[in-house]
């Protein structure tokens, strides 16, 4: 099997992001892999490795693909390091500023031109979290769409199953291959870099191609940012010691407030 | 005047406050046409319950093909539907569902997206709590049809009667999606509380509760509130990963958020700071979410919370 996984450099989650002229800052804060394509990238390792693992020269391989900034090859170089075998990124200074229809493009045409069988998300990023991009793959490449997965089981010959979980309920989806796969967090606990594997990614190769490699064009965002506005942060209100009315102060504070 | 086009959202076969959600704001642009994706001979039975809010029109789309496959399915026929009425915009659910619809739906019809608008103007210019609710952000679709999610309990619903005419129409639905199937589907559990995102009222449980969730669960219940949890108890395993607020979890913007024996670590509060008022309980007094509390308690949830059922069976009784 080829598998292919998706991953996005973001900013840490515990950074202060701000925007600047209609983009999210990525150039002043600390950049790291997606914590949640760390389960994609965990479950595409998983699958090979129950169906005889993807050492150099067998039978599957675990491809990293990922779009942004040069800087982006810390975080693709993390997911070679829990086990991945190569990596593409595609880098383009036409490409800053790109929205998720422009980036599904890229990553279709990418993942088109290297005929892999089933394509591992993450449900979302943790910057723009707006769990779009796996459906947009999906529907630009014609491959079925098995998202939001809590379980995917795989038959090497060509047939993929899962488990769908949403707030809709629990679906059970099959499809044959080629398919866009999205877990969610909880599917896996994904594995730590080993040294063995630190050291075996610095070796491993990143195919870093620019637009004219990828044969495609840089398509402008087709959403714009007006204005952004920080809010005013929350100030505390009032705050009491429980010593023993505090169960029915909190009920004095709600009905105040007419909550009850 | 322009249309707008809705994609009518269900629960249990009736449709929710999130549809008259969705026709409140789209009505400000312009008349409401809600889409009604069904399974065939139920088209007639669900448009029945799409009777509250500003609706000009029902269209009803009726194939077994929506079960089957589900969002691709959903989104070509939408997708058809958008060609066919070129509306100046389509709102849906920011659910799972809805944003992968409306993701699919932006793709097949060559149009931009903007995802989990807490309010939408007359011109079509979304505004977004991002950031975790700390900045405010106003956008607007610059290409083919504006493709909006509307995350639910952000408008306030005109929930007045409405009876607007119903139509029975087609869609195509391509090969493409139907190559994904589903053979089984079973609702959420609900155990009789509210849906997390739509809940007027959470009350969520963190590492204080120690695994034990029943006074969370008992205060809910007095509430009528939704339950939640942090990272820190769903990833111990003592509540579903379902419930889980925050960064990598749910979204919620209720009236009231009540968190217990959570600390608030940034990764929760962007999943409820921008609720209307917020209640922290916690025996640690440098608990950094009592920062953005209303109202704060120091104490121990094991004490506070069954006095304060208590108090609140108390009222309503």
């Amino acid at each position: 099997m080829k598998i292919a996984v998706c991953v996005k450099q973001v900013p840490d989650s515990w950074a202060e992001k701000k925007m600047v002229n209609g983009l999210l800052d990525r150039e002043n804060v600390d950049a790291v892999l997606n914590d949640l394509d760390e389960y994609a990238v965990e479950e595409a390792l998983r699958i090979a490795e129950a169906h005889g693992g993807n050492e150099e020269g067998g039978a599957h391989t675990v491809t990293v693909i990922s779009m942004g900034p040069d800087r982006a090859t810390e975080a693709v170089r993390k997911a070679l390091s829990m086990g991945a075998n190569d990596a593409i990124l595609v880098s383009d200074s036409a490409l800053a500023g790109s929205d998720a229809l422009a980036t599904s493009a890229i990553l279709a045409k990418v993942i088109a031109d290297g005929g892999y069988d089933l394509v591992i998300c993450g449900t979302e990023s943790t910057d723009a979290r707006m769990s779009v991009v796996p459906a947009m793959l999906s529907a630009r490449l014609g491959w079925a769409q098995l998202t939001f997965a809590s379980k995917v089981t795989v038959d090497p010959a060509g047939k993929v199953s899962i488990t769908r979980v949403t707030e809709a309920g629990v679906d059970e989806i099959s499809a044959a291959f080629p398919a866009v796969i999205s877990v969610v967090e909880k599917i896996n606990e994904p594995r730590y870099p080993s040294f063995k594997g630190i050291m075996a990614a610095k070796k491993k190769v990143i195919d870093q191609k620019d637009l004219a490699a990828v044969g495609a064009s840089a398509q402008s965002a087709w959403s714009q940012v007006n204005d952004a506005t920080p809010r005013p942060a929350r100030a505390a209100g009032v705050k009491v010691t429980d010593e023993g009315n505090g169960g029915q102060d909190l009920v004095n504070f709600l009905a105040e407030k007419k909550l009850i | 005047m322009s249309t707008v086009l809705i994609l009518a959202d269900f629960s249990s076969d009736k449709a929710t406050k999130t549809t008259a959600e969705l026709a409140t704001a789209g009505a400000r642009i312009g008349s409401v046409t809600a889409v009604v994706l069904a399974g065939s001979g139920k088209g007639a039975a669900l448009a029945a319950t799409v009777n509250q809010g500003p609706i000009a029109n029902v269209l009803v789309v009726e194939s077994d093909d929506f079960a089957s496959h589900g969002v691709a399915a959903s989104a070509d026929a939408l997708a058809s539907l958008v060609k066919e009425k070129s509306p100046a915009a389509v709102l849906i659910a920011s659910h799972a569902f809805g944003k992968e619809v409306a993701a699919r739906v932006a793709v097949l019809t060559e149009s931009g997206i903007i995802t989990d608008a807490v309010d939408v103007a007359a011109d079509c210019t979304a505004t977004q709590l991002v950031f975790g609710g700390s900045t405010t952000v106003h956008s607007k679709v610059s290409h083919g049809v504006a493709i909006i999610t509307v995350r639910p309990n952000s408008v306030e619903a005109d929930l007045s009667a409405s009876s607007p005419a119903i139509t029975n129409g087609t869609a195509t639905i391509g090969s493409d999606a139907k190559k994904a199937t589903i053979s089984s589907s079973q609702p959420p559990v609900k155990g009789g509380r509210p849906e997390l995102t739509e809940a007027n009222i959470v009350v969520s449980g963190g590492r204080g509760t120690d695994g034990n969730f029943a006074p969370v669960e008992a205060f809910a219940d007095s509430l009528g509130a939704a339950v939640g949890a942090s990272r820190a108890a769903t990833d111990a395993g003592w509540y579903p990963h379902s419930h889980q607020v925050g960064q990598t979890g749910k979204t919620v913007s209720p009236q009231l958020y009540v968190a217990c024996g959570i600390s608030g670590a940034i990764q929760h509060r962007a999943g409820m700071q921008t609720s209307k008022t917020i209640v922290v309980v916690n025996k640690d007094p440098e608990a950094p979410l009592f920062d953005i509390a209303d109202f704060g308690v120091i104490g121990d949830l094991f004490n506070v919370l069954p006095k304060a059922t208590e108090g609140i069976t108390a009222r309503t009784n």
